[in-house]
């Protein structure tokens, strides 16, 4: 044993306070590094980690906006919003997905193609962000969910809002909202920011008014905690509605042309011949743009595309037609304007004529006798626009049908209208590759060959010629803009001795005129009153005798296919023929004649004839169009927030 | 040199509390209320089940420690082997009859608290070497056969508490009896040889390794590799730390440990909590104490007349400081995540009493520097 006090005791007290120092030395070092560190993450780093602790603190949740409003001209809501009950699930707050899953296939009849969609959904976003299993629910779904909601963790049943389409007449013009696409969020950026499940507008309006009626996403911010628990709200940004529009549409008018047109594969645009507001845009048969709104029913759709009337085509500006008899107009408004053809002048027609070893028909198999331009007009004497489309040449009367609204897109952003083809000998050798040859211009100048245009292009032509030969601007949103051409008519009126010539006058009134002498249009004008309101024109039979509906208009049938002699010596009458096979039946006109307010079209597929099948219909919509003229007179200064 | 028995053993209660070191013992108090107002904090702001069961363990064990201190010295000399065997028995009962929490048995269940005699036999180890270098000669320290009894002592508890399964807690028992060995002069070719052996035993000691234990060395390796597993407690320490800044969030406005994505908070993640709330000054504040009671522990060594007083304050005074790194290094991810309260200020009654047990004996030491142990 060692004794206390011993040398011994000495020697171990010096080799435990020598150990012990090399010790301390180390400790002192250590110390240093845990220094260190503490500077490297509280002074040096401190950004850094701020931003991380901030992005665990707070979680955000995007809040859905509510689409602007469609109304018509009187404020009544075309494109509107209505109460739909949804599903949700979050993901995070579901102890178990697959027995949920398991539960709710069975509640709601889910398919498991759309069990194995939802499920690659989740996997790919963040876990508190909730998905939609269904948007809309049935009220007994909604019940039974609610019922048993106790035994479904994670599920939320949600009252939400979603696009409703009061009226099926508009479908094609305001068009219809679905879920977003792929092609959607690539094409239309502001959709990066949206929540998810929002609805984007996919043809028509809604496509083309889609930034602005969207609204802008809210977002509400929450602190959360470790296990996804919102303890308090941060923030919270409602958003905004998106912006409401009121239309140039009448929703009466159009609901009636709608039933007027039946299960026809028609259409009718009818226009404001002054600031070019569009009345009506229909277009038949007709479908259920709802039924997008929550994904289409597959029977419905293959329904839809199988239809041989396309119901899914908006015909009024994608609808692609052989002007016909209308062109005419254009024909006799080139020629006199180029002061290639004295409208006095006379031509014998016998019902058909020969040139450069072809035979040319007029559509009347006898003849029409001796013409002059008024009554090659009023009875739409081909043989008579075979010779003045000869002399005026196709490139003259490209150039007048252009300058008045064909070949070219009539409205802004409707991704779905078509241009249509104005030939000229510099088209065809672009687009064909041909050069032109002289019988393809006597087909233009009865409006057949290669002519295509749309019926709102056909409307718009017809306008610019009944308010006397002005551009306008076709416009389906109302505009706060002044009406010029109105303001010049009257100011003409109050003074009719002004000493101004027209053309300096109406570039006061900032007017674009069309014409290089008024008088030819008032020429043409007059040869379609004649057309429709003295015997033997070819609308007589729809005329009004009433001065307050009395229209002028002219006809038009462009052929499917060519009519082979045998048919001709046979007389054989359109409706004896296949339906595909028969003429598409068209009509122009204006009205009411007296003082020109609306232009209207009117264009029956395989309808036949103009005079037979087009015409009836303009009468009938002309009626009611200028019926309501007065109530439309009295809204006119309303702005949308009015309404 | 020396001071007559008579009057060592004649000391009156009055001497014995005059001779105590006061900074030692306002540091200690001083680290408790700071813990108190920590444990606050971890209770969500509310005077809860943790922070009342903190203060009155802090309360109880803090009034042991004084207590402890004016006991002779040399009454722990003589017991520290009992001591030693006793905690060794409890260990051996915690086996057999342990309570088992989170995959681990590690705690005995007295009536009044659930006892981990792991964190006692820290403390034991250290007692049970002291006193054997204590005895023997300076030559033989380096003598195989008395290296035996030593290595004994210390691979039987730390078997035992590896087995539980509780890596930190063995690997700081571990240190605690190694800083004792190389105090009292076991030469360093006998720390090589050790070293050699325990590096070619660990691929093979590896293999035994529960699968959440490998999981924490290879996330400490690389904590982003697996996030939102075994590397969370990692990321989300530092996250907290760092974003504490200059002068932290604010006392009760630690988003990281408010809104619970801190793991552990009021155990082995306090300082992390601490360090969110008051910053950088706090935690060089908290860092600063430490070193005080490291320096006054390592100071009583130094005023110690024993072999066997000088060889427990230096290698407490050690411990105590492995086990300060060791938690510090842990939370602020310079080290695995091993599982070692921060003394005195972490939760847990076990830790607070091994601790509280070796600060009252360094006292102790204060007390009768002068008194020899036999």
């Amino acid at each position: 044993m060692i004794n206390f006090g011993s040398g011994n005791t000495v020697i171990k007290s010096k080799l435990i306070s020598r150990r012990m120092f090399v010790l301390t030395a180390a400790k002192t070092i250590v110390f240093c590094g845990i220094f260190g560190r503490l500077v490297s993450l509280q002074i040096n780093e401190a950004t850094k980690y701020k931003t991380l602790s901030d992005k665990n603190r707070f979680r955000e949740w995007k809040l859905a906006p509510q689409r602007g409003i469609i109304r018509d001209y009187f404020g009544k809501e075309i494109a509107a919003n209505e109460k739909v009950y949804q599903l949700h699930i979050t993901p995070e707050n579901s102890p178990n997905l697959e027995t949920l899953f398991f539960r709710l296939k069975t509640m709601l009849n889910l398919s498991d193609k759309r069990i194995f969609y939802l499920k690659r959904k989740i996997a790919k976003q963040k876990p508190w962000e909730p998905i939609i299993v269904s948007d809309n629910l049935t009220w007994s779904e909604f019940s039974r969910i609610n019922l048993f909601l106790h035994e479904l963790p994670g599920v939320e049943p949600i009252v939400s809002v979603a696009r409703q389409y009061p009226d099926q007449s508009t479908a094609h013009l305001v068009g219809y909202v679905s879920q977003v696409s792929q092609k959607d969020l690539q094409k239309k950026e502001y959709l990066k920011d949206m929540s998810v499940g929002i609805a984007v507008g996919k043809t028509g309006l809604e496509n083309k008014l889609d930034k602005d009626i969207i609204g802008k996403v809210g977002f509400q911010r929450y602190e959360v905690n470790a296990f996804g628990k919102r303890i308090k709200q941060i923030q919270i940004d409602p958003g905004e509605s998106g912006k409401n529009y009121r239309t140039t549409l009448d929703l009466e008018v159009q609901k009636y042309t709608s039933e007027v047109l039946e299960d026809k594969a028609a259409s009718v645009c009818v226009m404001d011949i002054y600031n070019g507001d569009i009345i009506t845009m229909a277009s038949s048969p007709s479908y259920d743009p709802n039924s997008f709104v929550h994904g289409i029913d597959k029977k419905y759709w293959n329904q839809l595309i199988s239809n041989e009337k396309k119901p899914l085509n908006n015909k009024a500006i994608a609808g692609l037609y052989p002007p016909g008899s209308t062109i005419k107009i254009i024909v006799a408004l080139s020629a006199l304007e180029n002061g290639i053809w004295n409208p006095k002048k006379y031509l014998n027609c016998s019902g058909v004529t020969e040139l450069y070893g072809e035979k040319f028909h007029c559509w009347k198999k006898k003849g029409h006798g001796p013409m002059n331009m008024r009554s090659a007009i009023q009875r739409s004497c081909d043989v008579y626009f075979y010779e003045v489309a000869r002399l005026l040449g196709v490139d003259r009367l490209s150039e007048t049908a252009k300058k008045f609204g064909l070949g070219k897109k009539v409205l802004d952003g409707f991704i779905e209208e078509r241009t249509g083809v104005v030939p000229s000998t510099a088209w065809k050798r672009k687009f064909i590759g041909k050069n032109w040859y002289l019988g393809e211009t006597l087909h233009s100048g009865i409006g057949q060959g290669y002519f295509q245009s749309t019926p709102l292009q056909l409307c718009l032509m017809t306008a610019q010629i009944a308010n006397g030969g002005f551009e306008i601007k076709p416009r389906v949103l109302t505009s706060e803009k002044k009406n010029n051409l109105r303001e010049y008519i009257k100011y003409k009126n109050e003074n009719p001795n002004e000493p101004l010539p027209i053309d300096m006058l109406v570039s006061n009134f900032d007017l674009k005129p069309l014409f290089r002498n008024q008088e030819n249009i008032n020429f043409v004008k007059d040869a379609m009153f004649a057309a429709t309101n003295e015997a033997g024109g070819t609308s007589f039979r729809s005329r009004y005798n009433d001065q307050k509906f009395m229209f002028a208009g002219k006809t038009g049938s462009s052929q499917i296919k060519r009519f082979t002699e045998l048919q001709r010596e046979l007389e054989i009458k359109q409706k004896d023929i296949d339906y595909k096979d028969r003429d598409h039946a068209l009509f122009v006109a204006f009205a009411p004649y007296s003082d020109p307010k609306y232009a209207i079209s009117v264009v029956v597929e395989h309808g036949g004839t103009g005079s037979g099948s087009a015409a009836p219909i303009a009468k009938k919509v002309i009626k009611k169009v200028l019926e309501r003229d007065q109530l439309r007179e009295n809204v006119k200064n309303l702005s949308g927030e009015e309404i | 040199m020396f001071q007559p028995r008579s009057i060592q053993s004649s000391m009156t209660l009055r001497d014995k509390i005059m001779s105590m070191d006061y900074v030692l013992v306002l540091s200690i108090l001083l680290l408790g209320i700071i813990s108190m107002f920590a444990m606050y904090s971890t209770d969500g702001g509310k005077f809860d089940y943790h922070t009342k069961s903190h203060i009155l363990r802090f309360g109880v064990f803090f009034l042991m420690f004084l207590v402890i201190s004016l006991f002779q010295i040399r009454l722990w000399y003589q017991t520290s082997t009992l001591l030693y065997l006793s905690f060794f028995i409890l260990l051996l009962g915690v086996k057999y009859f342990g309570l088992t929490s989170s995959g681990s048995q590690r705690w005995l269940n007295f009536y009044f608290m659930n006892l981990q005699p792991s964190e006692l036999m820290k403390i034991g180890l250290i007692l049970f070497l002291a006193k054997y270098y204590h005895r023997i000669s300076t030559q033989d320290v380096n003598r195989i056969k008395f290296l035996f009894l030593p290595v004994v002592a210390l691979v039987a508890p730390v078997l035992l508490v590896v087995a539980q399964p509780d890596l930190g807690t063995s690997i700081l028992i571990a240190l605690g009896g190694i800083t004792v060995s190389w105090l009292a002069g076991v030469r360093v070719k006998f720390f090589a040889y050790a070293s050699i052996l325990f590096i070619s035993l660990t691929p093979i000691a590896i293999a035994f390794l529960k699968p959440y234990q490998k999981a924490r060395i290879l996330t400490f390796l690389n904590p982003d590799r697996d996030p939102l597993g075994a590397g969370y407690q990692i990321i989300q320490s530092k996250i907290a730390i760092g974003s504490g800044g200059i002068f932290g969030k604010g006392f009760l406005n630690g988003s990281q440990s408010y809104l619970d994505y801190l793991p552990e908070k009021h155990t082995d993640f306090i300082f992390t909590l601490f360090s969110e709330e008051f910053g950088f000054v706090g935690s060089l504040f908290i860092l600063v104490l430490y070193s005080i009671i490291i320096f006054r522990l390592i100071n009583i060594g130094d005023v110690t007349r024993s072999s066997f007083g000088k060889l427990y304050c230096y290698s407490f005074a050690t411990a105590f400081f492995i086990y300060v790194a060791v938690n510090m290094g842990m939370v602020l991810g310079l080290l695995p995540i091993v599982g070692a309260p921060l003394p005195i200020m972490s939760y847990g009654g076990s830790s607070m009493l091994a601790i509280m047990l070796g600060l009252g004996i360094a006292m102790s030491c204060k007390i009768y520097k002068d008194t020899p142990v036999n």
